[in-house]
């Protein structure tokens, strides 16, 4: 049942990029099997270049941690025919080495991290072995990049935090999270889109909406932009609330 | 312009249509109609856009009440229908005048049912769709008193008919499903795919707009499947969770998972699944791309030849000929006369 055109991975870890089918219209472009910054970047970049490209036949593109993703119809583009393509194009340029697609913006978001409203993060620093202190001045000022967006919409994948924050998920799942916490695990924060249950620490709390479907922007990340969580006392954080503001502020960021 | 007022909606009737495309690198996926086909089978009846949306029956229809005109069209899942108690052939385009009420009774076979207005439904459109999407917090199912405006109607005619075929009927008591490989499909041994391949499924109790258990095969894991990155999803695909248990993602699936997907149910073949009803059996074998496309090309031909394919409906009093053509499952003429009585 196995076909031609599906290229295994490589035991060695060096066979990326590798390209290989996603069912009948799909195509993955995976510059690593591991979260790596080279190829977050690299898939951002290739990811930049295909829509650029524009080819007949791809629908759709995307990026993922480590890949690129492209749905095509089958019936307009071959499987083998888009294969080509990809591997002209891989090979024209060091993608782990491209610039990040220009465009992106910075968010600083106001962000309460401890207290009540964001009850784990001293667990979260002692696991790392940083006092809460520390912790705070750590992540409050490391900028960190939309790695990936899933999980729910508009919802962000942001890395890497440095690695002292390499922790495991809990066991246990804290049972809900509201809207606009961040929470960590494994080098990466995430920002909920709405609320849910994590098996991640929740260290911070905004006031972010990371999904507006009634706003002209209805999801503000995009993959490759930029966030930094400036710590602010809780009682400046429900002054926010109180006045109905997020209290972010976006800028473009200059390549 | 008119509209139909919901008078009384089975647990999940939502507003569909083709979806939103183009928002997975934003974590939406695309949703829309659960069965496609049956969207384009509706087009065709009305002589309209297959993009227009209608309204999609989950198990269960409801009834409703036209305030003008309307001309309509029923496909999907055939479920038990009367236009002020008068029975009404699925499959079909009918005409309502204003007053008019008409009632869908539960799925005879199949899961998904679909009304269509002419015109299409008019909602407002929200990320440059109609659809529900149920996951993504956009849209609600249905409750009496929502009142589902139409779009303006070029007219035309009623009374027509899908030929209901074996491949019309087919779809929906289950059956065997086209797959194709996919890049997470190595990590799991021909053994385990061999077995994937032999396995009769029973249709699962979890089963939505998201995704649909497979039940009644033993686990079915990967090679290291704890540690695999989270990668994109598309529906279709057939993950393993956890503890190894199949689920085929449907259009409101997660746009990106980490639980190993052994194939991907190839998409004119995914009709088959989502139509499969409680309790039907699902079955998967894996095929080369190469016939997988031309089986899409063979599908894409045959929605295009939809609009010629159309008969005139019989107008027997108890439509008798068309029950007896729709070659349903014993019981079914017997759930039409409970309905109609």
């Amino acid at each position: 049942m196995a076909e031609a055109g599906i290229t295994t991975q490589d035991q060695a870890g060096t066979g990326f990029p590798v390209i290989r089918p996603v069912g009948l219209t799909g195509i993955l472009v995976s510059f690593s099997d591991r979260l790596e910054e080279q190829a977050n970047r690299a898939a951002l970049a290739f990811r930049a270049a295909l829509r650029e490209a524009a080819w007949p036949g791809v629908e759709e593109t995307s990026t993922s941690l480590a890949s690129t993703f492209l749905r095509f119809d089958p019936l307009v583009l071959s499987y083998p025919a888009l294969c080509d393509r990809l591997s002209d194009l891989l090979a024209s340029r060091d993608w782990g080495a491209a610039p990040l697609p220009a465009g992106r913006r910075l968010f600083r978001v106001p962000t309460v991290f401890g207290t009540d409203l964001a009850p784990q993060l001293e667990e979260a620093a002692a696991e790392a072995g940083l006092s809460a202190e520390d912790a705070i001045a750590d992540l409050g000022t490391t900028r960190v990049r939309v790695l990936t967006i899933g999980f729910a919409p508009g919802q962000p994948y942001l890395g890497r935090l440095g690695p002292q924050w390499d922790l495991p998920r809990q066991t246990a799942l804290t049972a809900q999270v509201p809207v606009g916490a961040l929470v960590l695990a494994v080098r990466q924060f995430t920002l909920f889109a709405a609320p849910s249950p994590t098996g991640w620490r929740h260290v911070g709390q905004t006031h972010f909406r990371c999904f507006r479907p009634e706003a002209t922007d209805p999801f503000p990340l995009a993959p490759g932009d930029e966030m930094l969580f400036d710590p602010i006392p809780r009682a400046d954080f429900l002054r926010l609330a109180a006045r109905e503001r997020d209290g972010v502020t976006v800028t473009e960021i200059a390549e | 312009m008119t509209a139909l007022t919901v008078l009384r909606a089975g647990p999940a009737v939502t507003v569909q249509d083709m979806g939103r495309p183009g928002y997975l690198d934003r974590g939406l996926s695309r949703g829309g109609a659960a069965d496609r086909l049956a969207l384009a089978e509706g087009a065709a009846l009305l002589g309209q856009s297959a993009d227009l949306a209608a309204l999609e029956l989950a198990g269960l229809g409801g009834v409703f009440q036209a305030e003008g005109d309307l001309r309509i069209a029923l496909t999907g899942a055939p479920m038990a229908a009367d236009i002020n108690g008068q029975r009404i052939a699925w499959a079909a385009s009918h005409q309502l005048r204003a007053g008019d009420r008409l009632t869908i009774g539960a799925a005879l076979s199949g899961s998904y049912g679909y009304l269509h207005l002419g015109g299409g439904i008019d909602t407002p459109m929200v990320l440059g769709a109609r659809a529900t999407h149920l996951a993504a917090g956009l849209g609600r199912v249905l409750t009496a008193g929502d009142r589902l405006p139409a779009g303006p109607d070029h007219g035309g005619r009623t009374g027509l008919r899908l030929p209901v075929t074996d491949r019309f009927t087919d779809r929906f008591s289950g059956g065997t499903v086209r797959i194709v490989a996919g890049f997470q499909t190595p990590l799991f041994s021909a053994a385990t795919c061999a077995r994937f391949e032999a396995t009769a499924f029973a249709r699962g109790a979890r089963a939505n707009r998201m995704g649909l258990a497979l039940e009644g095969g033993a686990s079915f894991t990967a090679e290291g499947q704890r540690t695999i990155l989270s990668e994109v999803i598309s529906p279709g695909d057939i993950q393993m969770t956890g503890d190894g248990q199949p689920f085929v993602l449907l259009p409101e699936c997660q746009t990106t998972g980490g639980y190993p997907r052994i194939g991907t149910v190839i998409p004119c073949d995914l009709p088959r699944v989502v139509q499969c009803p409680p309790g039907g059996q699902l079955r998967f074998t894996f095929t080369d791309r190469t016939a997988a496309t031309e089986a899409e090309a063979r599908h894409a031909a045959h929605l295009q030849g939809l609009g010629r394919q159309l008969q005139p409906l019989i107008r027997d009093p108890h439509d008798i000929a068309d029950l007896l053509g729709y070659q349903l499952i014993g019981g079914v003429i017997s759930a039409f006369e409970e309905d109609s009585a």
